[in-house]
Parts: structure tokens; sequence; C-alpha cells
């Protein structure tokens, strides 16, 4: 155990409150650029085996929204690298030599493939062929997957340590890595990448289905989009069906290894028989209880254990400082559920209604789907939210306590002042952001979206340019 | 080899690779306010559109494989420097959404806004680049916990302000060499003018750093007697930066651009030499510096770390240049153009 380190409270607040900041604005973005990329292999694999130009004018389209949605990502991204040395020096003294070969494994095969073959995608449809175009989009969509790989590898040992020893170096103990692959695969990181994943995929679909939705509904370019709503609803649909499985199958793997944060999740104070799983419910830290819990009895030992009568953990197990906030971790928990099934039920109906060929008249459900994106979003950001509470009040769960990972050597003026910056620079991004894309949306499709006549070879012929123009003069056209 | 070794030659590379590849585009940005109209903006920005976020990558795999490497040092810079490398962070930021967002409306105003945050992000990024070497070459207050033990205004000192003035010339050669490959006619007339400038700027500063480098950082050449042939890398440097003119004179800028890019992985060499076996010197006392020795990772990590580098680097390097062959020659702007 690392030895207590005098700080006050105010800076450990202060760095979690500026990483709570920094990571949920940076997560608006990786879920949008894994979900769209998968979208984009779609819509571009779709044109080269159906040879419907249609689809190339929407990959087209939706790649000049993934360009700006990547470079928010890569922009605000950065801070999170920087922030574990700048905020929690401690902790990286603590983890850098398990977490290492994870962020090393992140850097060579996935940032530089993601960044490289991006302008390959975006600046590349005039110059490089079909083939190679699709390629490269393959390549970014795979590049996306890696950094969710390793990122939540190196989460998921936070979570669940695996293949290491504690060995003191220079008088301070630190997690040194014994077994790579434990690491990799330690006992909760295949199922919380699943989970993460999925999610993405739901946030990528909601986002074209909302885009496309929309643009029906105001009559516009409304053939091309039937094609891309039909696709994304699917596509949506499919993800969130998978996501309460894969969430189950999670919720076990937290039930074994986190008890703690199972029952906060849960709201269950004691340890229980035949424990009822609580569906709304106002977890009162005074009482010790749940009130006003409205619950289905056994149920929760039913889906823990697959045996009505089982007991399921409780809080109680637990020494007071080794609980995490139970009310917060419990709504964020519920938060994240709740939206997921509305998001399920939503795609599910949206799909029948593709079926039937009724999708495109159906104005109430075409304003839900407009809507969905926002809520696959929030499901996203609420159900990291109770992992990393749920945690609480550990940073590597079982090995060191959130409160002495902290910078000793920072003190707290200088993170409010770093928070205040963060703030009012996000703040305008954000606005920035949304505006920029607002107008891409309303837009739509325009001609810069057209696929070139006589395909590459006109365009490289065109490049060539025998009439020796200046390469900097604007040209008359296109 | 000693893989504590080989991993503080990997991120001298990392951070070269880093260097000569946004150093161009930092440059770009530095002159980006010289530009005079709205196309001639555009160009320059295009010129780097495509590259900027491949090249900022170099930087981030530095900061991982340094935490991966070297946690320690990693862990005590970034929180000793805390407010510097917060304003690192805004300067990155606002480069990358400057380009991203500049085009997106035609208000003169808007694009005035997103043109002036560019050219102070790159500077102040170039800037705050140089004045952490010239405080790592001076040494830091670091306390026996290996904590920084120093304020924000400890940084900023005359020495660290030279080699932070001294980047800024630096990048803002390299980044007018690599504008005149990707203009022509007036423009690139012009820009060559700026290019003999920057050269001159950047010689003043360059001739005055190392003057006081040799008076007030002796112990740079600690490693000198060791391993007498770091003096060919200083020839090295001193032929490629001499090389720099004579290809401006002959009126060939690729050849310059490549001796501006062997010159910054020769004085990053140079400053790797200095260092070595240190990545940070206390100022207090050397017995509490960070070395290669006392910062590191276990050497099974290492030796993963190395595993990784040597099955991915390949790949990286192959289509990193594959990918600038596709977008090599002159800036056409386009309909996807910023």
């Amino acid at each position: 155990m690392i030895d207590p380190i005098p700080v006050g409270l105010d800076v450990v607040l202060l760095s979690r409150l500026q990483f709570a900041l920094t990571i949920a604005f940076h997560y608006i973005f990786p879920p949008l650029s894994i979900g769209l990329g998968a979208l984009l292999v779609c819509m571009e694999g779709a044109c080269h085996v159906t040879g419907d130009k249609d689809w190339e004018r929407l990959a087209r389209f939706w790649t000049r929204i993934f360009a700006v949605n990547f470079a928010m990502g890569v922009a605000t991204g950065i801070v999170m690298e920087f922030q574990f040395g700048t905020n929690w020096s401690t902790y990286s003294r603590f983890v850098g030599d398990v977490f290492g070969s994870a962020l090393a494994a992140e850097g060579i095969f996935a940032f530089f493939l993601e960044s490289g073959f991006l302008a390959v995608l975006v600046f590349g449809w005039d110059r490089v062929s079909p083939r190679l175009h699709l390629l490269a989009t393959v390549l970014v969509a795979l590049g996306a997957t890696f950094s969710a790989v390793w990122i939540i590898v190196a989460n998921s040992w936070q979570q669940t340590p695996a293949g290491y020893a504690l060995v003191s170096h220079h008088g301070v103990l630190r997690a040194e890595i014994t077994d790579f692959w434990a690491v990799v695969f330690n006992p909760s990181s295949l199922q919380r990448l699943t989970h993460t994943l999925l999610g993405a995929y739901l946030v990528g679909g909601a986002f074209v289905a909302s885009v496309s939705a929309w643009h029906v509904l105001m009559g516009r370019h409304v053939e091309l989009m039937r094609k891309a709503l039909g696709l994304s609803v699917l596509f949506a649909a499919a993800a969130a069906l998978a996501l309460p499985l894969s969430g189950d199958l999670q919720a076990r793997v937290v039930a074994r290894t986190q008890p703690a944060k199972l029952a906060a999740f849960e709201g269950l104070y004691r340890t229980t028989q035949r424990a009822p799983l609580s569906l709304a419910g106002l977890p009162d830290d005074s009482r010790q209880e749940t009130r006003f819990n409205i619950a289905v009895p056994g149920l929760l030992s039913l889906l823990v254990h697959h045996r009505l009568g089982a007991a399921v953990t409780g809080l109680d197990a637990f020494a007071p400082a080794d609980r995490p906030p139970v009310a917060l971790s419990y709504f964020l928990y519920h938060g994240m559920i709740g939206a997921g099934l509305a998001l399920a039920g939503l795609f599910v109906l949206a799909a029948w209604r593709l079926r039937q060929g009724r999708l495109h008249q159906d104005r109430l459900i075409l304003w839900g789907l407009v809507g969905s994106v926002v809520a696959a979003s929030a499901a996203g950001q609420l159900g990291w939210g109770a992992a990393e509470v749920g945690r609480q009040p550990w940073i590597v769960y079982g090995l060191l306590r959130t409160a002495d990972a902290v910078s000793r050597s920072v003190p707290a003026s200088h993170m409010l002042a770093s928070m205040s910056l963060f703030a009012v620079v996000y703040l305008l991004l954000g606005a920035v952001w949304l505006r920029v894309l607002d107008s891409k949306i309303r837009r739509g499709p325009d001609e810069s979206d057209e696929p070139r006549e006589g395909g590459w070879l006109g365009a490289a012929a065109e490049l060539a340019d025998p009439a020796g123009r200046s390469f900097t003069e604007p040209r008359p056209e296109g | 080899m000693d893989l504590r070794v080989l991993w503080f030659i990997l991120l001298g590379v990392l951070l070269a690779g880093y260097a000569i590849l946004d150093g161009f585009d930092l440059g770009v940005g530095i002159l980006h306010l010289g530009a005079r109209d709205d196309r001639e903006r555009r160009v320059f920005l295009n010129s780097i559109g495509p590259l900027w976020d491949g090249n900022e990558v170099w930087l981030v795999t530095f900061g991982g494989a340094l935490f991966a490497a070297f946690p320690e040092a990693y862990a005590t810079a970034f929180s000793g420097f805390y407010l510097a490398f917060m304003l690192l962070l805004f300067a990155l930021i606002m480069r990358a959404v400057s380009m991203e967002f500049r085009g997106k409306s035609d208000s003169p105003a808007w694009r005035r806004f997103w043109d002036a945050s560019f050219f102070g992000a790159s500077l102040a990024a170039a800037l705050l680049f140089g004045v952490a070497v010239g405080d790592s070459m001076l040494g830091i207050p670091i306390s026996p916990d290996r904590e920084y033990a120093g304020g924000f205004f400890d940084l900023l000192r005359p020495y660290a302000l030279l080699v932070g003035a001294l980047n800024v010339s630096l990048l803002a050669l390299h980044g007018s060499l690599y504008l005149q490959l990707k203009t022509e006619g007036e423009l690139q007339a012009r820009i060559n003018r700026w290019s003999w400038h920057c050269f001159g700027i950047f010689l003043t500063l360059y001739l005055f750093t190392t003057i006081i480098t040799l008076a007030r950082v002796p112990q740079a050449l600690s490693n000198f007697e060791r391993f007498p042939w770091l003096w060919g890398v200083v020839a090295a440097s001193v032929l490629a930066l001499a090389n720099i003119p004579r290809q401006l004179y002959l009126g060939r800028p690729g050849r310059a651009f490549l001796s501006s890019a062997a010159a910054i992985a020769s004085l990053i060499a140079l400053f790797g030499a200095a260092l070595y076996p240190n990545l940070i010197v206390s100022s207090l006392d050397p017995a509490w510096s960070l070395t290669t020795a006392n910062a590191a990772s276990s050497p099974k990590t290492l030796g993963i770390m190395a595993l990784i580098a040597a099955l991915g680097l390949p790949f990286v390097l192959s289509y990193t240049a594959a990918i600038y062959w596709v977008f090599r020659g002159k800036v056409e702007l386009g309909r996807l153009s910023y």
C-alpha cells in the first residue's frame, strides 16, 4: 500500500472534478468515431458491392462530419493522456509499469493507423482509387476500435487488477507486470470491451438515424436519406438488442469481482437471499436502506447467480470507508439502463416499421429517432459514470485509493486555474462544434459530395493537368 | 544493449520525429499571419491540412512512451510543469480546432478570429517546447521525494526563454521551407525571402545560445569525453545548418527542407547527449536527479514495449511515407479543402 499522503481534500476533489469534466467532454467523440467509422465502412462497402453511387454520396457526406468529430476527439484526447501525469502523478508512478505495454501498443497500433489513414479518408476521395479509399476507411475504423481495446484494457485493469506483483521501487510500492496476457485479458476486460463497443455502435447508428430521419421529415434528399435511415436503424437495433445481453454478462463479472460496486448499483444495503432487482427507488445512507423501492423480488439473485434463493452481497459486508457513494452510483446505473431499454424499444419499433415499408411515413417514430442520438450518447456517459463512481474509493480496486493518487506538488490554486480554463474553453468549443455540425447537417449532402465523373482516372488526369495551370490558383470549378 | 538505454534513444527518436513533422506545421502556423489574403491563408492551412493530426500523434506516442518507459520521470515532469503543460494543452487544442473551424463560415470576423488563434497557439506551443528544453538543460528543483519543489515562474528563466525563442525561429524557418515546397510563383518567392530572414534570426539566436550553454551548463559536455563520437553529431548539425543557406541560394527548397529536418534531428540528439543518463536534472542535488536507472519501468515491461515497437514501427513508417506520397506536390485548393 502507498503511504498516506498529507493532501487536503480540495486537491483531490478538484482533480476528480477536472478529470470528470475533461473525460466526459472527450467521451462525446470516441463513440461517434467508432460507430460512424463502422457505418462508413458499410456505406462504402455497399457502393462497391451494389455499384449504387448514392452510397458514395452518403459516405462522402458522413466523412465530412466524421472529420469534425475526429478532430475534436484528438484535441480533447491529448488532454487525457497528459492529465495522468499532471494531476494523478502518484497514480502514474504506481501503474506506469503495468500500463506501459498497453499504452505503447495503443500509440503504435491505433493512433498512427487512425490519424494517418484519416488523411486518405477525408482528403483522398479524388486522389486514390476507390478500392484504396475503401481500404483507408476500413483501417481508420479498425484504428478507432484498436484504441478502444487498449484504453479499456488499462481501465479494466484498474477495476480488476491481474498479472502484476507489488514491488518496492526506491522505497515506494508500485505494481509491476508479471504476465502480459493476464493484464490484457484481466477478468473484466472482454465483457467491458464488448459493452463499450456495442454502445459506440448504438451511438453511431443513432447519429446517422437521427440526421437521416430529420431530413426525411423535412422532405429533403428523401431518396438518399431513406437508404441511410434503413441501414442505420438496422445497425442501431442490432446494437441496442445486444447491449442488455452484454450488460447482463458484465454485471455478473462485477458481482464476482467488485461486489461493493454491484451492491451500490442496486441500492442493496444488506446481504440478502432472494435479493430483489430494484427498478426505481431512493438509496438513503442515513437509514441504510433504499426508500420507495419498486423492486422485483428475487430477480437480482436470479440474474447474478441464476438461482432464486442465492444470497447477493450487500454493502454491509464492507467497511464504511470502502463503500462507493451509493445514491450517485445507483442513479447513474439506473439512468443508463433506462435510456438503453428505451432506445432498444424505439429501434425495434423502427426496424419493424421499416420492414413494413412504412417507416418514412411514421412521423412519431421519425421524431423519436431524431432525438435518439442524445439518449444514446447520454447512456454511454451514465454507464461510464457508474463504472468509475462505483469503483470508488479506489482508483485501482483494492490497491490504491483515489485520495492517495493525486499529484503532490500541484497546489489547489493551479488546479482551480486549469479547471476554469478547461471549463471556458470546452464551453466555447462545444458551442462552436454544435454550430458547425448543425450547419453541415442542415445543408445535407451537397455538390462537393458528388462522385467524380470518370472515376479516379479522370481525377488523376485532372491532377496531372497538362495545361500547366498553377495549382495555387483557384480552380474555375470543383 | 541495456533496454533502458534503448528506450532513452527511442524516446529521442519519437521526439525528433515529432519535432521534424509537427515542427513544420507549427512553423506554418507561426508564419500564418504573414499571408496576405484569405486565399493564401487557405493555401497555408491546406499545405498541412491532411498531415497535422498524424504529426501530432508523434507527441501523443512520445508522452505514452515516456509514461510507459520512465513513469517516474513522466509523473515528476508533468505534475511539476503543471501550468506550463496546461498552457501547452490549451495551445494544441486551439490549433486543432482553429484549422477545423476556420473554413466553416465565410464571415471575415469569424476567419480573422481563427487566424489569430491559429497563429497564437502555434507560437505558444513552439515557445513552450523550447522553454521545456531550456529548463531541462539547466535542471529544475527536484526534492529527494522526486517531486518538483519550485513554482511556475521558476521555469521562465532567461536561458529557458532564450531556448524558447530559438525554437520559435527554428520552426518558423522549417515551416517556411516546407511552404516553399507547397507553393508556386510570387507567393513562393515571397516565402523564400521569409526563409532568409528566419535563417538570420535563427543563426543569431543559435550562436548566442551555444555560447551561453557552454558557459552556464558545462556538464552538457561531460558525455563527450566518454563518447568522443558525439563530436560527429556536432559536426553533422553544423553541416546540416550550413547547408540550408547553400540550398536556398541554389534555389533547391526541397534539399533545404531536408537539411533543416536533419538539423532538428541532430540538435535533439545533442540535447539527449547533454542529458544522458539523466531524464530530469535536480538543480538542488545531482543525487536527486531522475535517471534512466532510477526512473525506469521493469526490464520485463521495457522488453514487451520493445517487441511491440519492433512489430509496429515498420508499418507506421511505411504507411506514413505512403501517405506523404499521396499528398505530395503543390497545394491545390479544391472542394475538399479547408
